[in-house]
């Protein structure tokens, strides 16, 4: 039963949260990624573009569950999603009808886009705070768990308990569902068709008939549900609080640009990549090895690569690495 | 010529007269926006209630008011900190500085500004205890006690309840190094164990690293030396959702009713400690709290009200609005001896002060200042039962 312990510790510290984690970010970068795909800026509004969405969300979902309106065991924020989508493109969509939209008419450069957006990233940090305050918000109702720790440690006898939130499944299946649905939309339809056309190549885009406005305005649509999704998930499985919110935004360029700004896939590869690196290199093996070992060779010290106060240090050493020997990203988006 | 003479000397018996009831500026610094920017407003609304309570008296200095100044000392970076300070002091022109929040800005504040001009800093809430060694001139002082106590109170309460193998989880700042610090050392002196001392960083976006570092050291309980609404719910949350551990303690920084809203009966068991007393004067200043219309039992907020309070009580004792005089009476009108000071009594203490006679402030959080200008420090010590917060005891 040994092994089995460890495999258990190692799920329950590692595997789990690092994925759960893992499609936070990896659905947080699909929406910085798209941005600079197609209207060639990094957004660095869009970490409180999730703030907002998910904002909308808790407000629609308080409105819900006033009414005594539930998902059953699933968190009623779900059922609130749209609403917030909504919200969040109609925020996006101004914003670039005032900003974004003057530069592109100018043909400014994309460090310009970048700083406006910075600018845009304040204004929004304050309309959230503004309207939903500056507090932490719990948000989660239904079930808790699909397994808690105790339960498993019933269940199978094993020393070791291994818990599987709720939320934590939502948010795999969640993103993989987003995944697939986007690329569906990006490789198979005439709108996302355009879309990549329009960020391979603008110039021959224009002149095969393809109305720029539109396609901003779909990316812009896209990008709003994705942050709202990511939001509203990430909010799920920990909390929501505006601070926090802007800070995700460092993660989620990391993912995107190690995954390679400007390729889907490698937004979500990114995400992975970044989550599990914090994760599994600051975890001590004391605890797995004293269950595979034997006894007389088991660890005294906490066998830790790195302290966790390294961890950020990890993804981004992780970031350095990739782009000395690949500029590009992993996946070979655009060159940063 | 005489009626002339006469008169100018008239005029400016009055101009000096009048300078009398003109306005003193008090600088208020704690963190709006940043990771402590849930605890200011009820801080704010404490120091400002004590000035509305002087200024209402008209009893200091003959009649001068205090008019109160705010800047932002974001709580984790000092240039900012610093620069709000400068603009307090340089350009208001403040002889007192209520604040800062956060022990790392404190520190800053208190060496780049306040010692260079000359003007007291009072903070309510910076209880590192590195503080307590800081270059200050005499014009540094806290209503907060440092956490070296804190540290001791913890091991205390730790060891009594039989508790001998602890991990250990700190905010990485001034305030949760200290802390952690103090503890270990008070800890391992009494016998304890910590299997791991590990930071975490606020505001981050997840902390299952931590939580499995921490769930690999173990230990029969996590003391979680962090903000109530930053890292340290992360970690608790993490913490309890793996199944890493049941049971905590939460120092101060983790006191709150948010604590117990996040997670009701689910940390039943565990324990904590804060800064507080049962004092008559704490109920005195909730109620007062309650009346004007915000929580008075908010982290640091009667404590915030005894900073301001002491600082225009010292200005009344020393006769002047002049920081390098009324320094040296900070500590007079905290101790004994003297007539005992209740908050909504400061209309009471102007007028001993300026009849000559001695205070003794003890305020809403029981002020007794040591050497070197610290509160000595009164802990309540709470316990979490059915996914309540029930008062164990205080020490």
């Amino acid at each position: 039963m040994e092994p089995l312990d460890a495999l258990v510790a190692f799920a329950n510290f590692v595997l789990v949260p690092g994925a759960a984690y893992g499609a936070q970010l990896a659905l947080g970068a699909l929406g910085v990624t798209l941005i600079y795909g197609i209207l060639r800026f990094s957004n660095f509004a869009h970490g409180d573009t999730m703030a907002f969405g998910t904002m909308a969300v808790i407000l629609t979902t308080w409105g819900l569950q006033s009414a005594g309106i539930g998902f059953g065991p699933l968190p009623t924020a779900l059922l609130a999603l749209p609403v917030g989508i909504a919200a969040c493109a109609v925020l996006v969509l101004l914003t670039d009808r005032a900003v974004y939209r003057f530069y592109r008419a100018k043909k400014a450069a994309p460090v310009i886009f970048v700083i406006a957006s910075l600018g845009v990233m304040f204004v929004y940090n304050g309309l959230v705070r503004f309207i939903i305050g500056v507090d932490d918000q719990s948000f989660a109702d239904g079930e808790r768990f699909l397994i808690s720790a105790r339960d498993f440690k019933e269940m199978t006898g094993l020393e070791e308990g291994l818990a599987i939130k709720t939320t934590q499944g939502i948010t795999v299946v969640v993103a993989v569902i987003v995944v697939v649905v986007l690329f569906w939309f990006l490789n198979r339809t005439r709108t996302g068709k355009s879309m990549r056309a329009y960020s391979d190549n603008e110039d021959l885009a224009l002149l095969s008939g393809i109305n720029p406005e539109r396609v901003v305005v779909y990316t812009w649509l896209i990008v709003a549900a994705l942050a709202t999704i990511a939001g509203t998930l990430y909010g799920l499985d920990k909390s929501f609080k505006p601070f926090t919110y802007f800070q995700l935004l460092l993660p989620i360029f990391a993912a995107a640009i190690v995954g390679g700004l400007g390729s889907p896939l490698g937004a979500i590869a990114g995400g992975f990549v970044i989550a599990f690196a914090e994760v599994t290199i600051t975890y001590p093996l004391k605890k797995v090895l004293g269950y595979l070992m034997p006894e007389a060779l088991e660890p005294d010290g906490l066998v830790q690569l790195l302290s966790t106060d390294y961890k950020f240090a990890v993804s981004f050493v992780i970031l350095i690495i990739v782009l000395l020997f690949r500029p590009t990203g992993l996946f070979a988006g655009k060159s940063v | 010529m005489k009626k002339f003479v006469l008169a100018s000397a008239a005029t400016l018996v009055a101009t000096s007269a009048f300078a009398q009831d003109d306005t003193v500026k008090l600088g208020i610094i704690l963190g709006y926006t940043g990771p402590l920017e849930s605890l200011a407003p009820g801080m704010e609304s404490g120091a400002k209630l004590a000035i509305a309570e002087v200024n209402e008296s008209g009893a200091l200095l003959g009649g001068t008011t205090v008019e109160a100044v705010t800047g932002d000392s974001t709580c984790v970076d000092a240039a900012a900190a610093t620069a709000a300070a400068e603009r307090l002091v340089t350009g208001d022109g403040v002889v007192g500085i209520m604040g800062a929040d956060c022990s790392g800005v404190t520190g800053a504040i208190l060496s780049n500004v306040a010692v260079p001009n000359g003007v007291v800093v009072i903070s309510p809430s910076a209880t590192s205890p590195g503080l307590t060694a800081a270059e200050d001139n005499g014009l540094f002082f806290r209503t907060a006690p440092s956490d070296a106590r804190q540290g001791q109170i913890i091991s205390d309460i730790l060891m009594e309840k039989g508790i001998e193998t602890v991990a250990v989880t700190y905010t990485n700042n001034d305030y949760g190094k200290g802390l952690a610090d103090a503890f270990q050392s008070a800890y391992e002196e009494a016998g304890g164990t910590v299997t791991i001392s590990a930071a975490h960083e606020d505001g981050k976006a997840d902390y299952s690293a931590e939580v499995g570092a921490l769930a690999a050291a173990g230990g029969d309980r996590l003391v979680v030396a962090g903000y109530v609404d930053q890292g340290g719910s992360g970690i608790v949350r993490a913490a309890l959702d793996s199944g890493a551990f049941d049971t905590f303690h939460f120092p101060d920084g983790m006191i709150a009713q948010a604590l117990v809203d996040n997670f009701g009966s689910e940390i039943d068991g565990s324990s904590g400690d804060n800064p507080g007393t049962d004092s008559e004067g704490a109920k005195l200043y909730q109620d007062m709290a309650t009346e004007e219309g915000y929580d008075g039992t908010s982290a640091f907020s009667a404590e915030s009200y005894d900073a301001a309070a002491l600082m225009m009580l010292a200005m009344q004792a020393a006769g002047s609005t002049d920081p390098a005089a009324w320094k040296e009476s900070v500590m007079d009108v905290a101790n004994a001896p003297g007539e005992q000071i209740l908050p909504g009594e400061l209309e009471k203490a102007l007028q001993i002060l300026q009849e000559g006679g001695d205070v003794d402030y003890v305020g809403a959080s029981a002020v007794e200042l040591i050497e070197p200008g610290e509160s000595a420090g009164n802990y309540r010590v709470v316990g979490f039962e059915n996914g309540e917060m029930v008062v164990e005891g205080y020490r």
